[in-house]
């Protein structure tokens, strides 16, 4: 067998083991596998390529290698679980990053690459990667807080990008040489700095909350990036996995709208939090009935079943270790004790699934919204730590701003315990008349603190 | 048929794949998910090992040197990070 047939195959088989290993991502009892699986496949694509390119120089290449593997894991190593979304979306940078350096080398080594595959490509390649990268570091510095988590606008916003993508198409047409031939060499400068720009500007009027959707969209991006260098450097593989990477961003970004009950344009041109006519002087007006940790130990030590709804709060608080030790100790004394995930909870989409899963709860006792809401009718207490709006029952008022938003249906259950630290809006603004229902009761404070409380207390049953 | 459809045919055919795959993750393992695909997007390496293996000169060298840190950094750091969310999934 020759070498380049047998090249070839291995990249056919890196491409099989790609699709298998995210198939394994199907249940979590063999997601590990598979995530092992797609690393192998990625080994292998890089020793075919090793073996297919003629090595002028390996002294770069093994430089490169051995500073990104370092820095990538050391971070993998370090990052806590609540800085996941943080953490995607630096990686997702240097992912697209790297996308668009591979297509700007291509187009500097040929610039008179002309109306072609070739050269579509590259821009292409250029263009996404360089959002991406750009737009991937702002949306990290809003999460982390060193930019404002609130949109920056500024007047003529939407002119300005509107004409910016015109400039990029009209730039990449002239440096195609459509208008006629000259040295594109600096046109194609300008076009790269268009494209990092355009990335800073699409971020900066999207709110904090938002920037988990713009990560996954982000995310989606970068494969379509490493599927345009496959396209310019003529490699199925990149182009495969490229694409499985864009299907998958763009399924997660359709998933998280779905959650939050908006499009994608309503959460990429803003214009959330509509709160007119809403008297944000009566949020949190009328009278609740409040419990402290004594009288909620009580509600739930004697009941047969619990449903725990964890939200942003819980995460922000950093109680899921509290919370788990709840959950056990209700446990032991043979409470039927279980979690309801809504698809928006925690930081990204299967956030709180990773803390609540780092914590040591149990993957099997985690329900997502579909499996659980019809429960709770059947549930005698329901315990809410930290969420407000997938629990507001207003989403089934049409007139409502979260009208026909999917929300748990914890109204329903015998009794509600609402673990929050203020009767405060959520990220909707708008109050909610869970927390004053008959058979809701408010345990006010800290979730770290309170849960702390609760273990206490709960031991303390007889 | 071209270059340009067979690559077209290839890049469609995944996606749609890719799209059958990806819709049946449970909710449960979507952050992981994103992780995953993330560290897979780093296939740029491929590209990026092509560009720095043939520079002949400095220009091709630093873009193809920091292709390969950058695409480094995300497959490397996404599949061990990833790996760390998984190996927390347990059942008891």
């Amino acid at each position: 067998m020759n070498a380049d047939l047998l090249v070839e195959l291995t990249y056919l088989l890196s491409a099989i083991l790609f699709v298998v290993g995210l198939k394994q991502l199907q249940s979590p009892a063999t997601a590990r596998g598979g995530n092992a699986l797609a690393s192998f496949a990625m080994l292998l694509a890089i020793v075919a390529t090793l073996v297919d390119t003629d090595i002028l120089g390996w002294t770069g290449i093994l430089v490169g290698v051995a500073i990104g593997g370092i820095v990538g894991g050391v971070a993998a190593r370090k990052v806590e679980m609540t800085s996941m979304p943080e953490m995607v979306g630096v990686f997702n940078a240097f992912g697209g990053g790297a996308s668009a350096l591979v297509a700007v080398a291509e187009f500097l080594n040929l610039p008179s690459v002309g109306l072609s595959t070739a050269g579509v490509s590259m821009l292409l390649g250029t263009v996404i990667g360089g959002v991406t990268f750009s737009g991937s570091f702002i949306a990290f510095a809003k999460l982390k807080g060193i930019l404002t988590g609130n949109p920056i606008t500024f007047p003529g916003q939407d002119a300005t990008n509107g004409l910016l993508v015109v400039g990029t198409l009209v730039l990449g047409a002239m440096i195609l040489g459509v208008f006629g031939g000259q040295d594109p060499t600096t046109l194609f400068y300008a076009f790269c700095g268009i494209s990092l720009l355009l990335g800073i500007l699409l971020v900066i009027p999207i709110g904090g909350s938002d920037m988990p959707v713009v990560i996954s969209l982000l995310n989606s991006y970068s494969g379509l990036a490493a599927s345009a260098a496959g396209f310019v450097i003529g490699n199925m593989v990149l182009i495969i996995a490229g694409a499985l990477v864009g299907a998958s961003g763009l399924i997660l970004t359709q998933l998280m709208c779905k959650g939050m009950n908006r499009s994608l344009a309503n959460v990429v041109f803003g214009g959330f939090g509509g709160t007119a006519g809403i008297d944000r002087a009566q949020i949190g007006q009328r009278p609740v009935m409040r419990a402290d940790a004594e009288a909620v130990a009580a509600e739930l030590g004697y009941v047969n079943s619990v449903v725990v709804v964890p939200g942003y709060g819980l995460a922000v608080a950093q109680a899921q270790h509290e919370l788990r030790k709840v959950g056990d100790l209700l446990e032991a004394r043979g409470v039927d004790v279980k979690y309801a995930i809504h698809p928006v909870a925690g930081r990204m989409p299967g956030h709180m699934n990773v803390l609540l899963a780092e914590a040591d709860v149990s993957y099997d006792k985690l329900y997502d919204l579909d499996e659980i809401n019809d429960d709770f009718s059947r549930t005698d207490a329901v315990l809410i730590v930290g969420a407000n709006d997938v629990v507001n029952p207003a989403s089934r008022d049409p007139k409502s701003v979260i009208a026909g938003m999917p929300i748990l249906d914890v109204d329903r259950a015998r009794r509600v315990i609402v673990m929050k630290r203020s009767l405060s809006p959520g990220f909707a603004g708008i109050d909610n008349d869970l927390f004053y229902a008959d058979n809701t009761l408010m345990f006010f404070g800290d979730a770290k603190d309170s849960m702390g409380d609760l273990v206490r207390e709960i031991r303390e049953l007889a | 048929m071209g270059e340009l459809m067979i690559g077209l045919y290839v890049f469609v055919l995944a996606a749609l794949a890719g799209r059958e795959v990806i819709t049946k993750v449970p909710p449960t393992l979507h952050t992981p998910l994103m992780s995953g695909a993330n560290a897979i997007s780093g296939i740029a390496i491929v590209g990026a090992i092509v560009v720095a293996g043939r520079a002949d000169g400095t220009t091709q060298m630093v873009l193809g040197v920091a292709a390969i840190t950058m695409a480094t950094i995300n497959v490397i750091g996404g599949f061990m990070v990833t790996d760390r969310m998984l190996s927390m999934f347990r059942k008891r």
